[in-house]
């Protein structure tokens, strides 16, 4: 008996002492998280607004266009209303450093977007981005071309995309590798009615999904698919597989940072089927990008602005009269309140803000319509690029297929270093799984370290040398990133009722179209502007599209 | 994946358990636990170096385990005829192993360098001969366990132990062993580990054995050779590697950017970058002459010159010969190679000490970065990037890296670009040259035979229509005024054809290279 007894034991140990080992490999293996900060929206600021108490304006002064909101929106209003020749504009802007969702940061490695990275080639109904890209020397030539040329270095950089699945990098989103018969079938067949939808036109003669989505049909057949989710829209429609599945649902958390069970169908077709932009010498899904992302625009209309910009400055009353607004604005910095009277006022912020300062007037009610995803992203910098093994190349947008994160940038990817060496991933995390509130709830109450985790786990997968090569893990956490494109917002009364809205206050946020998009921002602020430029008596043609 | 037969004759009574005995089932259990990692490990080699050496990765690994295993096989099908002397028979197994599995990395890379063809011979040989002997060493250790453990403890015991040894070598190989020791050292410190078991084997026998001394001698023999392997790893690469590369190394470094090798072989100095040619001193001549002089000749103008790439020196050299020329200046990427070529007494004589002198300025910078901060105008470019092997390196082929270049020009400058092959690579040489109007350029494409090379092509990019020159200011060993109809005609099988332009978003060129250097016969 003894010879086996002793056997046993011995085996036993030895598992043991293996397991242990094991363990401590690993945990040896992983060093301390590297350092880094946790920048975020300010919304203890924004929460003064919900909380109210601020005390009233002791000051008042005056301003021909007081413009609320200096992200894309704001900005473009801005941009238009100096291309005019009008000067005396008062920009007040929430955060510290103007952007919005279009911020970056920067370090001796070099510039990384905090949001949002890149611009579609704009189509033709994007009439106003695409002079403003030609104002900032991106696009070349003539705005108006059917087929604009843009600056080489701006256009994405081969390799664009590449995808991590089933532990190898594939080129594109997704991979037909491996799949079934049926699925392929299937992912054709998508393909196929996307490419009939982005030509399709309504009975009003329009495009079916155009960008800005004003330009899209009225014919209540399309508008219908704004009152189912996308993901009932793919069912009644026959679409059961998984990579089909798998895209929607990426499209809806990248362009709106929800889940395509939240999002409406006309909203998630609207991400397949609005972008008919071309560019001469470049292929149709090619983009425009810089390595702060579109911070790079930021920066230039920055450069080359004639306007005051106030930081820290939270606007909780906005009155309309006769011959002004009046606004009232609590400035975080002087830690006192001061009021405005201006002849115009752009509102260029999340609508659910201006419902505070609009209380009790019938614009705040469908403004509480609104509601916003939160965002995480985390700015890795590398001391070297991740290492190359098999499979398709380190690309600009490289994307995780089985992760909460949609991946990572590189934002040295358009370098033309042959050897760039340090880089920055930026890696983001739309907190899509859950509804908003409680995400944000949850936002509030996590540390730097558990995203800067996250990402690291997530990032070490295709990547297991990620931990030895990074030097920061520096992470934002965006409170009210995105409108949520819920059935019934786009096409639905409450921004119908906002828009209708005329007078001396002007609404020029992507929340005017209710959807989260470069195109939509600027066109809504050109538009506010143009519309103050009209009632001020100037004559100038407009930089938006027309019809006919 | 390590299946061994088993001795199907019944155990015998077991001895009554004593101290000695335990201490000697452990230690065997061990040994079983050691021989199996080491086993594998082997295997694990010959797939990695036949796919290091011979590419294919999943034939490589499908077809050497397949091997591998039937030899396990027969290995344990032959263990029956072993009868007598089941211990002395086992420490001679563990010392063959120990050998051949020991030098099996070395043998396998020395070969391929050494034997050629031969090399698949000596690969399949080295692994049915491990495979035999590793199967033929856990049914001998099973037999002498059996006398001390029963039928079912055996098997589980020994099997547990064998795939343990196994799990743990498969985790460590690719995490630890082939990326920290490298598979030749790697190779010798399995050796090291069989030829350990060997002897600890003799002295837990030591009472049994007949000659304990021959045997122990014959395990420190072999521990010595492989401590020995296992120290002069690095040497026995070198030899390797020097074998590859055919000539004699003389110089060997690996700098941040790339790995430099200059090899001698009587009069022919040869620089390799990354294992690819770069030069021969033989016939650089031809190459540099036919880079510099067509255009540099054409322009008594030119007075400020630029070489991008080229840190060896030797376009340099050439463009020195002009007096008129006032300043160069040199940028290439590599600190280690503009020192090597500047401080290296045969490499300087190579390029007469071209970057010493007071007219060249040297800049380890990236060019294209360089390009677009420098606000410099040059007479005269010569371009000498390495071929566009990657989208990195495309990118110096592109539209804008010219528009870049043509901003940096004097209102007469101009520049030449070395463009890969017009005959192994005719596209993507016609791609350089339809990417170079695309920027605005007059292109004058001219090639030149450089033997270690083959034939090769350049490109003249100017602002003007160029003319060449009447004659050369200098006695020239290649380029002549009669040699310019053969230099600027290009044959039917290197005429033109229809390309795309490259671009730094659609980067036709890298997949032109690609495709036309994989069925490319040389290099």
């Amino acid at each position: 008996m003894a010879p086996q007894s002793l056997a046993v034991t011995g085996r036993r140990s030895f598992l043991g002492a293996g397991a242990a080992l094991l363990a401590a490999a690993c945990t040896r293996g992983a060093p301390p998280l590297p350092p880094g900060e946790l920048l975020a929206t300010d919304y203890r600021l924004g929460h003064r607004l919900r909380d109210g108490g601020l005390p009233s304006a002791r000051e008042v002064r005056k301003a021909r266009v007081v413009i609320v909101g200096g992200g894309i929106g704001g900005l473009s209003a801005a941009w238009r209303l100096q291309r005019a020749g009008m000067a005396d504009i008062e920009l007040l802007e929430l955060e510290a450093s103007p952007g919005g969702n279009a911020r970056w940061g920067e370090s001796a490695v070099c510039a990384y977007p905090w949001g949002a990275h890149y611009v579609p080639l704009p189509t033709q109904e994007a009439r106003a981005t695409r002079w403003l890209l030609s104002d900032l020397g991106v696009l070349l030539g003539d705005p108006d071309a059917a087929e604009p040329r843009y600056e080489e270095r701006a256009l994405v950089h081969a390799p664009q995309e590449r995808h991590y699945r089933h532990g190898t990098w594939s080129e594109g989103l997704v991979g037909l590798e491996g799949r079934t018969q049926q699925e392929k079938d299937e992912w054709q067949r998508f393909q196929a009615r996307m490419q009939q939808l982005r030509n399709a036109r309504g009975r009003d003669g329009r495009r079916a999904f155009a960008i800005p989505l004003e330009h899209s049909t009225q014919d209540p057949e399309l508008l219908a698919l704004d009152r189912i989710t996308f993901e009932a829209w793919l069912r009644r429609e026959g679409f059961v597989s998984e990579p089909v599945h798998w895209m929607a649902n990426y499209a809806c958390r990248d362009d709106y940072g929800c889940d395509y069970r939240q999002a409406s169908a006309w909203a998630g077709v609207h991400y397949f089927a609005c972008r008919s932009g071309v560019a001469r010498h470049a292929e149709q899904d090619s983009v425009l990008t810089w390595p702060e992302g579109n911070g790079w625009l930021v920066r230039r209309l920055m450069e080359r602005a004639a306007f005051t910009m106030t930081p820290g400055a939270l606007v909780f009353r906005i009155e309309e009269r006769p011959r002004h607004v009046r606004i009232e604005a609590w400035l975080a910095r002087e830690q006192r309140s001061i009021a405005i009277e201006a002849e115009h006022v752009v509102w260029a912020a999340p609508f659910a803000f201006a419902a505070h300062a609009l209380a009790g007037t019938a614009l705040a009610e469908p403004m509480r319509a609104y509601q916003y995803t939160p965002w995480v992203t985390a700015n890795l910098t590398l001391s070297e690029l991740p290492h190359e093994r098999h499979g398709a190349p380190l690309s600009w947008d490289n994307v995780l297929h089985e992760a909460a994160s949609l991946g990572y940038i590189v934002a040295t990817h358009q370098s033309v270093a042959v050897q760039p060496g340090a880089t920055v991933l930026t890696w983001y995390l739309p907190l899509a799984h859950e509804s908003p509130s409680a995400a944000r709830q949850r936002l509030l109450a996590t540390g730097r370290e558990h995203w800067a985790g996250m990402a690291l786990a997530e990032l070490s997968r295709p990547h297991p040398e990620i931990r030895s090569i990074t030097r920061r893990v520096d992470v934002m956490a965006h409170g009210h990133a995105m409108v949520l494109p819920h059935p019934g917002l786009v096409w639905g009364a409450a921004r119908q009722r906002i828009n209708a809205h005329r007078g001396r206050l002007h609404f020029a946020h992507a929340d005017a179209s209710g959807l989260s998009l470069f195109e939509e921002a600027n066109d809504r602020g050109v538009a506010a502007a143009e519309t103050i430029l009209a009632a001020m008596g100037s004559r100038q043609p407009s930089l938006r599209y027309e019809r006919g | 994946m390590t299946e061994h037969s088993v001795d199907p004759a019944a155990a015998p009574p077991a001895h009554p358990p004593v101290q000695r005995s335990e201490v000697l089932t452990r230690a065997l259990l061990a040994s079983v636990f050691v021989i199996a990692a080491c086993g594998l490990v082997y295997e694990l080699i010959a797939a990695a170096a036949s796919t290091y050496l011979l590419g294919d990765s999943i034939t490589q690994f499908s077809v050497v385990i397949g091997v591998y295993l039937a030899s396990m096989g027969v290995g344990s099908y032959l263990s029956q005829y072993v009868t007598r002397g089941i211990v002395v028979k086992f420490i001679d197994v563990e010392l063959m192993i120990a050998v051949l599995g020991g030098f099996s990395a070395a043998l396998m890379f020395l070969s391929f360098a050494y034997a050629g063809p031969g090399f698949r011979v000596l690969l399949y040989l080295l692994v049915v001969l491990v495979g035999v002997l590793v199967g033929l060493e856990i049914p001998l250790v099973m037999r002498i366990l059996k006398e001390r453990l029963g039928f079912k403890d055996l098997v589980a015991q020994v099997l547990s132990f064998d795939y343990l040894g196994a799990l743990g070598v498969s985790i460590a190989f690719p995490l630890l062993l082939a990326p920290r020791l490298g598979l030749i050292r790697t190779a010798f410190l399995f050796g090291l580990m069989n030829a350990l078991v060997a002897a600890w084997a003799v002295w837990l026998f030591r009472d049994r054995l007949a000659r304990p001394l021959a045997i122990a001698s014959r395990c420190a023999v072999v521990t010595l050779a492989l401590g020995a392997g296992f120290i002069y790893s690095e040497e026995l690469t070198r030899l390797s590697e020097d074998r590859l590369y055919t000539d004699q190394i003389v110089h060997a470094e690996s700098s941040k950017a790339q790995r430099i090798v200059v090899t001698r072989w009587r009069e022919d100095l040869r620089l390799y970058l990354n294992g690819n040619l770069q030069f021969s001193s033989l016939d650089e001549y031809r190459y540099h002459e036919a880079m510099v002089h067509p255009l540099l000749a054409s322009m008594p103008h030119a007075r400020r010159a630029l070489v991008l790439g080229g840190g060896d020196g030797l376009a340099l050299r050439e463009i020195l010969k002009y007096p008129q020329i006032e300043s160069v200046t040199l940028v290439d990427l590599d600190p280690a190679m503009t020192r090597l070529f500047t401080e290296a007494p045969p490499l300087r004589k190579l390029n007469a000490g071209a970057l010493s002198s007071p007219r060249v300025k040297v800049v380890n910078a990236d060019a294209f970065v360089w390009l677009e901060q420098s606000r410099d105008a040059f007479d005269f470019v010569a371009i000498d990037f390495p071929d566009p092997s990657n989208h990195a390196l495309g990118k110096l082929y592109t539209t804008s890296f010219y528009s870049m270049l043509k901003r940096r020009l004097s209102a007469r400058g101009a520049a030449v670009i070395q463009s890969t092959s017009p005959l192994y690579a005719r596209r993507s040489f016609w791609c350089v040259v339809t990417t170079l109007e695309e920027a605005g350029f007059e292109a004058t494409p001219y090639h030149a035979l450089v033997p270690s090379f083959g034939e090769w092509g350049f490109i003249i990019a100017s602002q003007a229509p160029y003319e060449p020159p009447a004659s050369y200011p200098m006695p020239l060993k290649f380029v002549a005024p009669e040699m310019h109809p053969a230099l600027f005609a290009f044959p039917r099988d290197m005429a033109r054809v229809p390309t795309e332009v490259n671009r730094l978003n659609s980067p036709a060129l890298v997949r032109y290279f690609e495709s036309e250097w994989r069925r490319s016969p040389s290099q």
